[in-house]
């Protein structure tokens, strides 16, 4: 049952788009453009310092974001950095929930443009 | 939930010597991570040495009402060791001898030890020790009636309360310390208030100790320490005086705990990567002696469970030799990231 050791270079052979391991790696993306990577990350820390909202609430808005963007690396950060603030899997589930009613709402609304042209286009 | 010790259920991880090949091998061996003296060496420490002792820790038995998910002690009901009295008193004359300003009580819970208060009643009497620790787990405040009046005992030798409550709300502390500790706690916690600790005018100090309930470090102890403060004033009616954020270290049961939830890997990667070099100067293993329930001498309370004895002819309290131990080197592992992750840990929590 003990340990599948696990390595951290690139698996030329993995077949998938996602690597659990490449989240690791998010900061080499300043190899090839260093100045810009180093201005992205830069500013990605000051967001998500103490300010007028708090760390813990931009967490969460941050976990609510990654679920709407779909980016798995994003889910993985913040639902660690969550359970790190002390952050409840209540608290956690309603930030979801909140990306999942703008995101549906946002489909729904074009209902509306829907209704529009259906009206414009019919007698 | 557990119910019995690694050491009762007769696992492979009771043996220490497992658990320092598991923390030795695959991914350090392979090279795959830095062993923890690889990583002081590439920050220019090449020997790790104790500055002047100041507190010693003393663990008088591993027997508890609790068997905790995450215990680095792996107590419980079923752990009978417990340290005999001609320990205790070689222990008083080493506060003396050594001019130990702290003595931190520790367990399994201490409260169990039937010499636990002659214990207590003979360092204040014959010592100059400035402050006694003890490591409550709270539910054996209320476990038995021989144990109610523990809180009056506790005013009386001004006796400094550290106590595990891993979240401030009933689901998360009732997974890591089973079904009905929360609410349990919060009674003793309520008691413990009622004599007047954690009241800023009384001069009882009660602290509090949160460790993540999982495979990941503590967060910020500041901002931890003011969501448990709001939570328990306004649930309970609580007040406690310091929260101290404590990182789970990768041995016995949690490392237990690690291995099932194939977790392991990553916690060591994610301690090794948190590495703060200036956290090391701070270690409790700098200032503190740990002694075992048998009289032997360690580094720290970890280093006890894995029988990593202080680097001596002769690590024990009865053949102990302040001026030897001071120029000793600290004996190290992998476990070790665990209290140089992040902000650092220690039993004062954050070390940064």
């Amino acid at each position: 049952m003990f340990i599948n050791l696990y390595s951290y270079k690139y698996n030329i052979m993995n077949k998938e788009y996602y690597n659990p391991n490449d989240l690791k790696k998010f900061g080499e993306i300043t190899t090839w453009s260093k100045e810009l990577g180093d201005r992205f990350f830069e500013y990605y820390n000051k967001v998500f310092d103490e300010g007028a909202l708090s760390s813990r609430e931009k967490s969460l808005i941050a976990l609510a974001v990654a679920h709407v963007v779909q980016c798995p690396y994003c889910i993985d950060a913040y639902t660690k950095d969550g359970l790190q603030r002390g952050i409840e899997n209540d608290e956690m589930m309603e930030a979801v929930h909140v990306g999942a009613a703008i995101k549906s709402g946002s489909v729904l609304v074009h209902g509306v443009q829907m209704m529009n042209r259906h009206d414009q286009l019919s007698m | 939930m557990i119910k019995k010790s690694l050491k009762a259920r007769k696992s492979e991880l009771s043996k220490t010597q497992r658990q320092l090949d598991i923390l030795s091998n695959s991914i350090f061996k392979k090279g795959v991570l830095p062993t923890f003296k690889e990583k002081l060496e590439s920050h220019k420490i090449s020997s790790f040495q104790p500055k002047t002792l100041k507190i010693l820790q003393i663990n008088i038995g591993y027997m508890c009402n609790q068997v905790c998910a995450h215990c680095h002690v792996d107590a419980g009901p079923d752990r009978k060791e417990m340290m005999p009295p001609d320990i205790m008193i070689k222990c008083i004359q080493t506060m003396n001898d050594a001019g130990v300003e702290t003595v931190d009580l520790t367990g399994g819970a201490p409260e169990m030890h039937p010499h636990f208060r002659w214990f207590v009643e003979q360092i204040r009497k014959k010592t100059k020790v400035k402050e006694i620790i003890v490591r409550s787990n709270l539910t054996i405040l209320l476990a038995n009636k021989k144990y109610h009046d523990l809180p009056s005992f506790f005013v009386k030798h001004n006796l400094h309360i550290i106590s595990s409550l891993p979240f401030y709300r009933k689901n998360k502390t009732d997974r890591q310390r089973g079904s009905g500790v929360f609410n349990t706690s919060i009674k003793a916690l309520q008691k413990l208030n009622a004599a007047g600790y954690g009241k800023p005018e009384s001069g009882l100090i009660l602290d509090l100790v949160y460790n993540p309930s999982g495979a990941f470090l503590p967060g910020d102890q500041n901002a931890l320490e003011q969501d448990y403060k709001k939570a328990l004033s306004k649930d309970f009616g609580i007040v406690f005086n310091q929260l101290f954020a404590l990182t789970n270290l990768p041995i016995s049961r949690f490392l237990d705990y690690l291995i099932a939830s194939e977790n392991y890997e990553d916690y060591m990667t994610t301690i090794v990567e948190a590495f703060n070099p200036s956290a090391v100067a701070n270690l409790m293993c700098t200032n503190t002696l740990s002694v075992s329930w048998e009289g032997y001498l360690f580094d720290c309370d970890f280093n006890q469970m894995l029988d990593l004895k202080v680097a001596v002819d002769q690590p024990h309290i009865n053949q102990l030799d302040v001026k030897k131990l001071q120029n000793r080197n600290i004996q190290i592992s992998q476990h070790c990231y665990g209290c140089t992750a992040g902000a650092g840990s220690s039993c004062q929590g954050s070390l940064t």
